[in-house]
């Protein structure tokens, strides 16, 4: 916990926690201290030339995932396993002569691909970190393998960890991140490099439990909006991804039926005289017909995983709700407490009960304390009250710095997502167009072997 | 139809409700001659429709004296007409339509008529148009009559009674249209026919104000003509069926197959269609619920959704068409070859007839020198009846090749039109997406 970002006039913060700055001392749970905003997560770099734009590049940086290889090996439990591990090539351009020079090249799991994401989770809470790609294969039609080892899955997979890293590195604040320079440059030890960030302490247990509501007094409405646009995002896009892949599953069926014919033509063509000839060559478009539905939908698969990959950034979007809400519980609940301090201690100092608490009846039943014993508690107490309130006012300034910066990312999030969704709603019409295309060509010859007949 | 008391019913056709006295048309002339001399032929046509009516009573008749020389002339006959049926609406001279389908409800029974229109030069009908309204029941009566009076021709077949047992509607709109469409396609096939667009029952189906009281005349022939047919049916084996014959009937058993197979592919396919188009139609929808969530992305979602209703419509319409224009026509085709083994096998009797009786000649050569006119008359039957059938067969094969190419290529079309709508729909939205990515 170095320094919050202090550039940030307060002036400009957010409405729900700058509400109650103003108010008295508390004991302070040191439980949420330790999540940090922005400028924190970038701890590992402290040992690094400068902040600044492009501090570990010197120059522009080309990241390939280049390669995916099935390897064995033994796990922690000593027990055989097999994964893949993909290559990593990371390479330098030049800008003068534009060609890139081959600087490192490393292999990694997917294990750990999850563990620096886990990592830039919890040090970049305010950021909507990119996802991975799904560790199963998912929405898939059936035709298609949900093996993990399935070539086809890796290879996607391949695409998918590539374009994360491409993602992280192209990310203004996380690719400024030592841990995820050292993912690009360190093979050996990397791992524990980022263990010894000490990251998983700071995770905030309370994070995942999902549904955990806190009952958060005074919520920021474009925080519950935005979470409640994560929730309808997530599942609208998992049910487009339900129904695209049963509509796959039943254009496939409508192609392949179609493959019959250019049997029973084959067939049939062998006892016409004059139609044969017809026949037969049109029951061989037929198969070209059965036969193109595979590819087609093949190049498919790649648009479900552009819509996988904001399903997946749904998840992360309500990933910095819920931990927008946990802060402003945090607030208010510290809030509350100064609150009852600041009128005990005004009880005490006043000596009438405005409340009915349990204080106050012990007092009735066992008698007054003495004058000292007042004395002293009224002074602990404004201790604590002096605690608390520097507290809150920490607080409220992390989480004003939180929305902030969280909220700058959320636009950049929303930019990129309009942005790339277009894009992938272009490629898929242009998909769906090329299919036709190619639906149109071979009916023509169909056609035209039968005019022939 | 055979011989006995052909007089009385012969001289109805055209009549209908109206009596005997009342028709001076030109049926009336030819055919009461007929009767004078033992002729039944309806056809006021000199030379080729007797031939043909020679031709045609002298199966079931067994016994009548007709020209012997009639099977070659018939034959010949027929291959000049077939050529001119080639030439293809030229010579046609008799049009029929079947349309406007109505529901009739009465206490017993709800049934529908269909209007049949008739257009024609022939002087076989007293009027140049005829409009007549024919249910179901009256088209199998034709159907029936064809195929006892004419049993060395191939008879088009009729739409199958009931076409899926209990599940269909059979007053629904679809039913009736595909059924009206089967009625009228089988009118055209014998209307387009040498020899069937001649026949009397035709018509009378074609002609007659009140088709029943020509039913009821009719009945009364029955039990003979029952004679006739169980005669012609009567078990005689067969020594070897000239290879001709035996490829036709391999052809048309192979045929059936496929076409069985293609049916049960394309009923699969609508199948498989409908179920995408089940998803389709909730894919859509999800890109709007979408839209509704986002700000800027709203148009591009909604554009999407509504791209894949179109492409819904699109497949919609290719359904429906494979449904009603398709797969009646392969059914139609099935039901026809099975028409056809049933002529051939009517072909293996007759020819197993003359084979038996040739078999007793060669046996009693010598006790009944006479016999032979009798197996000549036997041997022209097979020849005539051979003559016919491959005619027939010629004739169908080319309507087969003609509807199959035009089935084929509209099976290619519908698929071509539905890849096109969706091509426009999803080209149309390409803008809606750059155009907004240009102005962000």
């Amino acid at each position: 916990m170095e320094q919050g970002a202090p550039e940030l006039p307060p002036g400009l913060l957010a409405e729900p926690l700058g509400g109650l700055a103003a108010d008295p001392v508390a004991a302070g749970d040191e439980e949420a201290a330790g999540i940090g905003c922005g400028a924190e997560g970038r701890l590992a770099g402290s040992g690094d030339a400068s902040m600044t734009g492009g501090s570990f590049w010197s120059k522009k940086i080309e990241i390939t995932v280049s390669e995916a290889e099935k390897r064995t090996g033994r796990n922690a439990m000593n027990m055989q396993e097999t994964y893949t591990a993909y290559l990593i090539e990371t390479r330098s351009v030049e800008s003068s002569d534009g060609q890139s020079v081959l600087t490192d090249s490393l292999w990694r799991r997917y294990s750990e691909f999850e563990l620096l994401r886990n990592y830039l989770l919890v040090y970049y809470p305010h950021i909507v970190v990119p996802p991975l790609p799904e560790k199963r294969a998912e929405f898939v039609w059936h035709k298609l393998s949900a093996d993990n080892m399935d070539p086809d899955f890796v290879e996607r997979r391949r695409i998918g960890l590539e374009n994360f890293l491409l993602r992280v590195a192209s990310h203004s604040v996380l690719s400024e991140d030592k841990i995820f320079y050292l993912f690009l440059t360190q093979e050996n030890n990397w791992k524990e490099t980022v263990n010894e960030t000490g990251f998983q302490l700071k995770a905030d247990s309370r994070l995942k439990a999902l549904n955990a509501t806190f009952r958060v007094k005074n919520p920021d409405k474009r925080f519950t909006d935005l979470k409640h646009y994560g929730d309808e995002l997530q599942s609208v896009i998992s049910h487009l991804l339900r129904v695209r892949a049963r509509v796959a599953d039943r254009l496939y069926g409508v192609y392949k039926v179609h493959g019959n014919y250019g049997r029973v033509f084959s067939e049939w063509s062998a006892i016409e005289k004059e139609m044969g000839d017809g026949l037969q060559s049109a029951g061989h478009h037929m198969d070209v017909y059965a036969a193109s539905i595979d590819d087609i939908l093949e190049e498919e698969e790649h648009y479900a995983d552009q819509l996988k990959e904001y399903l997946f950034y749904a998840e992360a979007l309500r990933a910095v709700c819920r931990k927008h809400e946990l802060m402003q519980y945090d607030l208010e609940m510290a809030a509350q407490d100064l609150a009852s301090k600041k009128q005990q201690c005004e009880e005490l100092a006043t000596g009438t009960v405005r409340t009915f608490s349990l204080k106050g009846m012990t007092s009735k039943l066992f008698g007054q304390e003495t004058p000292e014993q007042r004395e002293a508690r009224i002074k602990v107490l404004e201790e604590q009250i002096n605690e608390g309130e520097e507290q809150l006012k920490s607080k409220n300034l992390e989480g004003r710095e939180f929305v902030k910066a969280a909220w700058a990312d959320i636009e950049r999030f929303k930019e990129q997502k309009n942005h790339d969704l277009k894009e992938a709603l272009i490629s898929y019409a242009v998909m769906q167009i090329s299919m036709c295309k190619k639906g149109i060509q071979v009916w023509t010859n169909a056609k035209e072997c039968f005019s022939k007949m | 139809m055979s011989a006995g008391g052909v007089g009385t019913p012969k001289s109805l056709p055209s009549s209908g409700p109206k009596s005997l006295q009342d028709m001076p048309h030109p049926l009336a002339g030819p055919s009461s001659e007929d009767v004078a001399g033992g002729e039944l032929s309806p056809s006021p046509d000199l030379q080729l429709p007797r031939s043909v009516a020679d031709k045609d009573l002298s199966l079931p008749n067994g016994g009548t004296p007709a020209g012997t020389s009639s099977p070659a002339s018939s034959s010949s006959l027929l291959n000049r007409l077939q050529l001119d049926d080639d030439l293809d609406g030229e010579t046609r001279d008799l049009f029929v339509a079947v349309d406007d389908p109505k529901k009739h409800v009465c206490t017993m029974e709800t049934y529908i008529t269909y209007r049949v229109t008739t257009k024609t030069s022939r002087i076989e009908f007293d009027l140049p148009e005829y409009s007549v309204r024919r249910r179901y029941q009256d088209f199998d009566w034709l159907r029936n009559k064809l195929e006892e009076s004419q049993p060395t021709h191939l008879i088009p077949p009729l739409p199958e009674k009931f076409v899926v047992k209990g599940v269909v509607d059979r007053f629904s709109e679809e039913f009736v249209e595909t059924r009206r469409k089967a009625l009228d396609k089988f009118l055209k096939r014998i209307a387009d026919h040498p020899v069937l667009s001649f026949n009397e029952h035709f018509n009378v189906f074609l002609t007659a104000k009140d088709l029943n009281a020509y039913k009821k005349q009719g009945m009364a022939l029955l039990s003979k003509v029952g004679e006739s047919v169980k005669y012609v049916t009567g078990g005689y084996k067969l020594r070897s069926r000239p290879l001709e014959f035996a490829a036709m009937g391999e052809y048309l058993d192979m045929f059936a197959l496929k076409l069985g197979t293609i049916d049960r592919i394309a009923q699969r396919i609508i199948k498989e269609e409908v179920e995408y188009l089940v998803e389709l139609r909730e894919y859509g929808p999800v890109y709007s619920t979408w839209g509704g969530l986002e700000v800027e992305l709203e148009e591009p979602l909604e554009g999407v959704s509504a791209c894949i209703g179109n492409c819904c419509t699109a497949l919609e319409d290719l359904t429906d068409d494979m449904t009603e224009d398709f797969l009646p026509v392969l059914r139609e085709y099935i039901l026809y070859s099975e028409s056809m083994k049933n002529v051939l096998k009517k072909r293996d009797q007759v020819q197993g007839e003359y084979e038996a009786k040739l078999e007793a000649v060669a046996l009693k050569k010598e006790e009944r020198p006479k016999v032979p006119t009798d197996v000549e008359k036997c041997q022209d039957r097979v020849e005539c009846f051979n003559a016919d059938l491959k005619a027939d067969m010629e004739r169908w094969q080319n309507n087969k090749r003609q509807d199959f190419r035009q089935l084929l290529m509209g099976m290619a079309d519908k698929n071509i039109q539905y890849y096109e709508k969706c091509l426009t729909a999803w080209e149309s939205i390409i803008p809606l997406l750059q155009e907004k990515q240009e102005t962000k």
